[in-house]
């Protein structure tokens, strides 16, 4: 039974933007449709361009007067620029998927939420940060075995693959990741820290977390890695390079671990993959709020 | 000699100093050594985490003390001293910086790797915006060019930033290269210009002195070089040699002597001095306070505390990745296994 493909809208034609429309011609749930930029000049609406999609110039006012061109929207520009777009969004009845910092809507980190939000009842969702994503489900693994009275993360990534929004806003990175790992991660406090590192070639992203636990056992101890593991998995199955650097810790009640991810090379870097790991987030969320839609009946 | 201004010399005992001791300045400690160091006649104090406002974590060891207590200590205990606190975009945030303005911090400095620069912008804003002195602090500077460590100090220049520094974090530059950088920002920056040292190749006053020579018109030190790694320009050291060559500051050399002799050395946990370990960090350009990290990876896992030191080195770490060291531990443990 061939199910009709869910219509999607980018707006941003920076490098998420365009990484996203590949990632999303790949779906076999969605299908890009539009991409929406402001720069007549761009290479990213070169390319929806050449690949099919409708390139709108005019920003979110062009997207508005051909609104019926998608029914999920990916926010791929600024916090600012969501938290204007969000409310017009809303009014032309479209889900709003956010990869910027503006958290308009709720947290969203597949791993963890899809099992605990009614995907079906939100119409805008935030995916956090790209530390967030790589670190907030290995927080929520070892709070689900134990209570986690602190949780702290370092996020090394590649100089390039740090853009002019990331670079301009360092704090709503450290701030917003910190704010995922109590909210979504489980743990009562919450620290991030992110280095940018300019050696070349580029380092692939690296992120260090560091778990305070209440208490310990050997049973507690087994469980950890256990449920550590089974969190690894999860990921990878829309993060295929998603994994441990090293074995996984436990000392002195604090619990180490280190993931490392590498991009799937679509548009960006293989060493990107502080983006990918956020841009495949946000395309496996999609298309979990596609099968709700099609069980809901709404695109057919 | 041409130099006719004062030189400001922004102490870092209680910034630097604090890798040194990993962090466990109590109250009491801050309160004596800020007193000795106002005294002296030292015209900045800055005292936060080594990592500066937000340092605090599993990743580079908890203070003893919280932030609040350790500004506010400074602050009630420097007479004329202006009290300095180091940001590192990153790990400390605007929020951080709001706090320490009101616990009476005047003097900021926004540290980035030397090519990282405009992550500083926000930052560097925030303390124009908070009436604060806004310093520019480009740390690594070895790892760069000295023409395009100037582009980077340009963009802090363009932000606002009042006085910039060529920071050595890893007490890697020889006389040379401070030279070069010092004298290349003299020309090209309109701020002032400074320069943070740290012994670790014993270059530490002899390159002050070179940066001094170029103009630079702030210098940073430390009671008996008390900082990450060999250490910073020890500040009694560096005040003999400067009275020598008539350079002028507002540093008296017998207080400083004292307060390092009597009060300084006696609080060190690790002496602080030039070792095989600390020679290495000058030697292969390793940030400074990966120096207590390394020599505890190298006992836990039964390798040369230098063998890690090389390969981050290797690898490209910059300031703040400490935890790389135990990464490159355990891969070094295993190769040895793997070999015997």
């Amino acid at each position: 039974m061939a199910t009709e493909k869910v219509k999607c809208a980018i707006i941003g034609s920076g490098n998420i933007g365009t990484d996203l429309m590949y990632k999303l011609l790949r779906s076999d749930k969605l299908e890009p449709t539009v991409m929406i930029g402001i720069d007549s000049n761009s290479k990213g609406l070169a390319l929806a361009k050449e690949h099919g999609l409708v390139p709108i110039y005019t920003g979110i006012d062009g997207f508005a007067e051909q609104a019926h061109l998608a029914d999920i929207v990916f926010e791929a520009t600024s916090a600012k620029a969501h938290t204007y777009n969000a409310p017009i969004l809303k009014r032309l009845g479209k889900k709003a998927i956010d990869l910027t910092p503006a958290a308009v809507g709720p947290f969203m980190v597949p791993s963890v939420s899809l099992d605990t939000h009614n995907i079906e009842e939100l119409d805008n969702v935030n995916m956090v940060t790209c530390g967030g994503q790589a670190t907030v489900p290995m927080v929520k693994a070892i709070s689900d075995v134990v209570e986690v009275e602190y949780a702290e993360i370092v996020a090394s990534i590649s100089s390039k693959s740090a853009g002019p929004g990331t670079r301009q806003n360092i704090d709503e990175f450290t701030e917003t990741t910190a704010r995922a790992l109590k909210e979504v991660g489980g743990a009562k406090e919450g620290k991030a820290i992110i280095v940018l590192n300019p050696a070349e070639p580029p380092i692939l992203m690296r992120n260090t977390i560091y778990v305070k636990i209440s208490e310990y056992s050997d049973e507690i101890h087994q469980n950890i890695l256990q449920r550590l593991n089974d969190m690894l998995e999860v990921v990878q199955s829309y993060v295929k390079g998603y994994r441990f650097k090293a074995d996984p810790v436990i000392k002195d009640n604090i619990v180490t671990v280190a993931v490392e991810v590498e991009g799937n090379g679509d548009f960006l870097p293989k060493y990107s993959g502080n983006l990918d790991i956020i841009t495949s987030a946000a395309v496996k969320t999609a298309e979990v709020m596609t099968d709700s839609m099609v069980t809901k009946g709404v695109s057919q | 000699m041409t130099q006719s201004n004062k030189i400001v010399f922004n102490d870092v005992t209680l910034r630097d100093g604090m890798h040194a001791i990993s962090h466990q300045y109590s109250v009491e400690q801050i309160a004596q050594l800020t007193k000795l160091i106002d005294d002296a006649g030292v015209d900045i104090i800055e005292a936060t985490h080594g990592d500066g406002l937000g340092g605090s974590s599993i990743q580079y060891g908890f203070s003893k003390e919280t932030e609040k207590d350790i500004i506010t200590t400074a602050v009630k205990n420097a007479k004329n001293a202006k009290i300095g606190v180091l940001l590192v975009p990153g790990i400390g945030t605007i929020e951080h910086l709001n706090n320490a303005r009101e616990w009476g911090a005047s003097v900021v400095r926004v540290a980035t790797h030397c090519t990282e620069a405009d992550v500083s912008e926000q930052h560097i804003k925030a303390g124009i915006d908070l009436g604060m002195d806004t310093v520019g602090f480009l740390m690594m500077s070895h790892r760069t060019k000295p023409e395009l460590l100037l582009e980077e100090a340009k963009k802090m220049e363009s932000y606002g930033a009042g006085t910039i520094y060529v920071v050595d974090s890893a007490g890697a530059l020889t006389m040379d290269d401070v030279r070069s950088r010092v004298s290349l920002f003299k020309e090209n920056l309109h701020t002032k210009v400074g320069f943070h040292a740290h012994n670790n190749l014993s270059l530490g006053v002899a390159n002050s002195i070179v940066a001094i020579e170029e103009g630079a018109d702030r210098i940073d030190a430390s009671l008996a070089g008390m900082g990450a790694g060999a250490g910073n320009a020890s500040l009694e050291q560096l005040v003999a040699v400067m009275n020598k060559l008539d350079i002028p500051h507002a540093v008296d050399l017998y207080k400083v002597m004292d307060a390092a002799e009597y009060v300084m050395k006696p609080m060190m946990k690790r002496p602080v001095q030039i070792d095989r370990l600390s020679l290495t960090l000058g030697y292969t350009g390793v940030y400074s306070s990966f120096l207590l990290f390394a020599e505890r990876a190298g006992k836990e896992y039964g390798v040369d505390p230098r063998d890690i030191l090389t390969k981050v080195s290797e690898m490209g770490a910059v300031g703040g990745q400490e935890d790389w060291i135990i990464g490159v531990a355990q891969e070094l443990a295993k190769e040895k296994i793997n070999k015997s």
